[in-house]
């Protein structure tokens, strides 16, 4: 740490943490709920499970991405954050946004469109919140001393995710064109800006852990993020296949789809290669485990498990069904839930001065998530392929399908358990590692 | 070998074209004669089960066409199915489920009890009839084979 403004990460990334332990909660009951024990049902309903699930994950991981941004940039601008009060303000309303939003799910409040649920009102309170965010941290970038691709990159993930809400709030009658339009918000946002946001934190923890030169390193991060947009934006058609549009998008969607694994392919080699070039061992070995699992898991979770659901022939039978949990879960863990573990565990020591570089329990943290999660997209993915030979083959119905696939989802549970052990252990390490202090700035990176 | 200037032309311009690419399908798919999105039809009665199907949030459990959450069944040809299984009266099965004030179970697993009205009920109702008639690239046949089976015969 190099500025006492980029404390203000840490809140951000706790809050982060905090959301993180409620998605998993609600990932059991539902988990529960498949099974057959879904006693819980008077209060907490699936749809209202499901819509808390998905949200906490996104705003969790906004927040990690926000904390990131406060972290980065006053680094890599070489000042201090314009106005620490005005981050802790959005912190607080982001926060209370989000418990808002949450609570409401239970009282039966919300939009109902998949992944964009939270109601109307509260979109203009995002917005404001997000507005905020973008103001203190473009300020921040273009006063100060020098303007690294790293920091722009980041920094354009962050306004074109913002903008990108936009489209979500306008108003069709007709479902189809409701559908198409909230894909410009979640395609375009988890296969196209988040992208950036992830390419700007690798390469800033590249630079800090591998030593190996920033015009190196940043010069990849434009071929990684050109080829990011190149085949994803296109990509986005493949949401577009069977909901009711012009056959065009079985083409369009089918190759682009297919070299979106290319840009993921790129930064898995770009990561593993700057790691092998690089002479500075950095003492944070966490930190590296967790920014080259991010760039490996993406890989194999949004790359190849993506390619996998997205060939126009294989989704004809595979679209509606649990394979899309299969792909959704490897790829949101890998791509961004491990690249904002990463950034903590970069972060946290420096901010806090207490050099939890190689802890056993953080190791642990790191092997059990991941071992847990992958355990989770097989059980997904079995479930889902029985799924769709089963329903979309042999003509069954819909629920005895799901009587015969239930007992995958016991092992989904029980490796759901895994990955939460995995998240405990990190977060008890993350309060080990005490509050940030302004003594931590004495440390010499 | 790549320069840092070429990689960022080679991102910024490919960027560009693609978004400008995206945009030019956008609105060819929305052209009249492009369109297939059933729009033509859409009545008052379906946009407002629209909005009970978004502010009910169904999606949370079913899927439409094949967007959800997997824990209920897909809707999109779900009167023609439930006309085949109950000798024609599909609507009136969906209409008191919808309206029914204790929750449906359908083998153990339970849905909300909504209590609609005969209007309510009737509005989601006219909300899936023109949602099963979209043509859905080949997608309808799939989720709805005993659909196919009657219109064959």
């Amino acid at each position: 740490m190099k500025y006492k403004s980029q404390k203000v990460a840490y809140w951000f990334f706790a809050l982060s943490m905090l959301l993180l332990v409620l998605q998993i909660i609600y990932g059991f009951v539902m988990g529960f709920a498949r099974i057959g024990f879904d006693n819980l049902h008077e209060f907490i309903p699936f749809n209202t499970a499901r819509a808390v699930h998905t949200n906490l994950l996104v705003v969790w991981l906004l927040s990690g991405f926000m904390g990131a941004a406060y972290y980065i940039i006053p680094e890599e601008a070489q000042r201090e954050l314009v106005n620490v009060k005005l981050a802790y303000v959005q912190l607080i309303s982001l926060a209370l946004v989000g418990v808002a939003a949450v609570v409401g799910f239970h009282f039966n409040m919300w939009e109902g469109r998949k992944f964009l649920e939270i109601p109307r009102p509260l979109d203009y309170l995002v917005v404001v919140n997000v507005l905020l965010f973008l103001g203190l941290i473009l300020t921040t970038l273009f006063k100060g001393k020098r303007q690294t691709t790293t920091a722009l990159v980041l920094s354009m993930g962050l306004l074109f995710a913002a903008l990108l809400y936009l489209p979500g709030m306008l108003p069709f009658d007709s479902q189809v064109t409701d559908s198409f339009f909230r894909w410009w918000v979640v395609h375009l946002w988890v296969e196209g800006v988040w992208e950036l946001i992830m390419g700007g934190i690798l390469s800033f923890l590249l630079i800090k852990l591998t030593g190996v030169d920033r015009e190196v390193i940043e010069k990849w991060l434009y071929v990684i993020v050109g080829l990011t947009f190149l085949s994803g934006v296109l990509g986005t058609g493949h949401h577009y296949y069977y909901i009711g549009v012009n056959k065009i998008w079985l083409i369009v969607g089918g190759i682009f789809s297919a070299l979106e694994p290319l840009a993921f392919l790129a930064m898995a080699l770009f990561a593993v290669n700057m790691y092998r070039k690089g002479e500075k061992k950095h003492p944070n070995k966490l930190a590296l485990y967790w920014t080259l699992g991010a760039a490996i898991v993406s890989f194999v979770g949004a790359g190849l498990l993506g390619f996998a659901h997205t060939l126009p022939q294989t989704n004809l039978y595979t679209h509606g069904t649990l394979v899309t949990g299969m792909h959704a879960h490897l790829a949101f863990w890998g791509a961004y839930g491990m690249i904002v573990l990463a950034i903590i565990s970069y972060s946290l020591p420096n901010m806090t001065g207490r050099k939890l570089y190689d802890s056993a329990r953080g190791r642990m943290a790191f092997w059990l998530a991941n071992v847990g999660m992958v355990g989770m997209t097989v059980a997904f993915g079995v479930a889902g392929v029985a799924q769709v030979y089963l329903e979309r083959k042999f003509k069954m119905d819909f629920m005895l399908v799901q009587k015969e696939i239930a007992i995958h989802f016991v092992v989904l549970v029980l490796c759901a358990s895994i990955f939460a052990t995995g998240i405990i252990l990190y977060i008890i390490d993350f309060y080990k590692h005490g509050k940030p202090s302004d003594e931590a700035l004495k440390i010499n990176e | 070998m790549l320069s840092k200037k070429q990689a960022r032309a080679f991102f910024l311009g490919g960027t560009l074209v693609t978004f400008l690419i995206f945009i030019g399908l956008t609105i060819f798919s929305f052209t009249k004669e492009n369109d297939q999105t059933n729009h033509e039809n859409l009545s008052a009665e379906a946009i407002r089960g629209k909005e009970i199907w978004e502010t009910n949030n169904c999606m949370g459990c079913h899927t439409l066409l094949g967007e959800g959450a997997y824990y209920a069944p897909e809707l999109t040809k779900v009167i023609d199915r439930l006309d085949i299984r109950y000798d024609g009266n599909g609507k009136e099965v969906i209409k008191s489920i919808l309206m029914s004030p204790a929750p449906w179970q359908p083998n153990g697993r339970k849905m909300v009890a909504y209590g609609m009205t005969e209007q309510e009920a009737s509005d989601v109702v006219a909300f899936f009839e023109w949602i099963g008639k979209i043509d859905l690239n080949g997608f309808d046949r799939v989720i709805s084979p005993l659909a196919k089976e009657k219109m064959n015969k």
